[in-house]
């Protein structure tokens, strides 16, 4: 069957099985690269609508320092903030959580929406389902952002106590964040 | 006799995960539910099919020595090629398997079969293997799938059978070795001659 082995048809091999795989993929980068950052961008745009209450205009991306914030959005009518979507990450049970948080400007969350998340499946991936009890509780929640076993009201998901504290801390952070932004500007 | 055997061995004779007991890890890990499971499994079919047709046309010529590497080069790139095309086009199924998808390079089956047959074996029965075998995972990764789902979540492929949460454990992984194990002892007390 296989060839003797030599140093020279050795490297050969390698390099032009390493050329051609690299070629090949480097192609159907190109190709769906483009593809993919559409979805990308589809999905947040669409995590951003369904977090805000309807109207008003919504502004750019706005960048943020503050610890686990890396962008946020004002959604504003003639220059009065309606509400603030914020992108939120913790780290979930899996790796980082990643949530939009729409938050009212007297610190109300209006809703929330999974954007990547690295959670079990069947366990803590549970959380970006938009219908259930843990999801919905957040609904309108103003008041302590911790969850049952930690001292708070929140319920959390069954048996994903780690993913159900980073979700809850993640929503927290937000609210957080938008109160600093309104204590900040004084209030108007 | 037919090439036929080739795809019905991968099915009962040379099962991946009750015969073979290859790729235990993602078979743990991807089985929460009957769909997770299926699209698991066609996942890793479809490196299956294509590596063992790219690794029984090269097998001739790769010198001996660097054979592994060289397979491992093939299966990585199939791999990556289908985790840009389901990023690019299913990407809620990519979300839901995530990291098991890049795993599939590491999966046993695909080097397994590589090496146990398309290295010494034609294109034609290289492909069939893959087809068999991967039909084989996918058929043992949905049923693991549903039957985990049933007990533990009460719903089959996402659709509520009765109220309530089911019993918890099937979810998680003790549930997930219960149920290999049994079905592995169903599977070779009965259907493997």
């Amino acid at each position: 069957m296989a060839a003797q082995s030599n140093l020279r048809n050795m490297v050969l091999c390698l390099t032009l099985v390493c050329l051609v795989c690299g070629g090949l993929l480097g192609a159907v980068n190109a190709i769906t690269a483009g593809i993919i950052e559409e979805t990308a961008h589809k999905n947040l745009v669409a995590s951003i609508a369904k977090v805000l209450p309807e109207g008003g205009e919504l502004s750019e991306s706005q960048t943020s320092d503050a610890a686990g914030i890396d962008e946020y959005y004002v959604l504003s009518s003639e220059g009065a903030p309606l509400a603030y979507a914020v992108k939120s990450t913790t780290v979930g049970f899996g790796g980082d959580l990643t949530i939009i948080v729409g938050v009212l400007p007297d610190g109300t969350v209006y809703n929330t929406s999974v954007f990547a998340h690295a959670e079990t499946p069947g366990l803590g991936a549970k959380c970006t389902e938009e219908e259930s009890q843990f999801r919905t509780q957040f609904k309108g929640y103003k008041g302590s952002m911790k969850v049952k076993k930690d001292g708070g009201d929140l319920d959390a998901i069954t048996a994903s106590t780690i993913t159900s504290r980073a979700f809850t801390k993640a929503v927290a952070q937000a609210v957080e964040f938008v109160n600093s932004l309104n204590g900040g500007s004084g209030n108007e | 006799m037919s090439k036929f055997h080739y795809l019905s061995d991968g099915l009962v004779k040379n099962n991946p995960t009750f015969v073979l007991v290859l790729g235990m890890c993602p078979t743990l890990a991807t089985t929460t539910s009957a769909l997770n499971g299926m699209e698991m499994g066609l996942a890793t079919m479809f490196v299956l099919i294509l590596s063992n047709i790219v690794i029984s046309l090269i097998a001739p010529v790769v010198p001996d020595k660097v054979h592994i590497p060289v397979y491992i080069v093939v299966i990585a790139t199939f791999v990556t090629l289908l985790e840009l095309l389901m990023k690019a086009y299913v990407p809620a199924v990519y979300a839901s398997l995530g990291l098991f998808i890049p795993l599939i390079v590491v999966n046993c089956i695909v080097l397994g079969r590589a090496e146990a047959f398309a290295g010494k074996n034609g294109v034609g029965a290289s492909a069939l293997d893959g087809i068999g075998v991967g039909l084989g995972f996918t058929l043992s990764l949905t049923v693991i799938g549903l039957i985990r789902e049933i007990l533990g979540s009460g719903s089959a492929f996402g659709f509520k059978l009765f109220a309530g949460d089911g019993i918890l454990a099937f979810v998680l992984a003790p549930g997930a070795f219960l149920v290999i194990g049994y079905l592995m002892v169903l599977f070779n007390k009965y259907l493997k001659k």
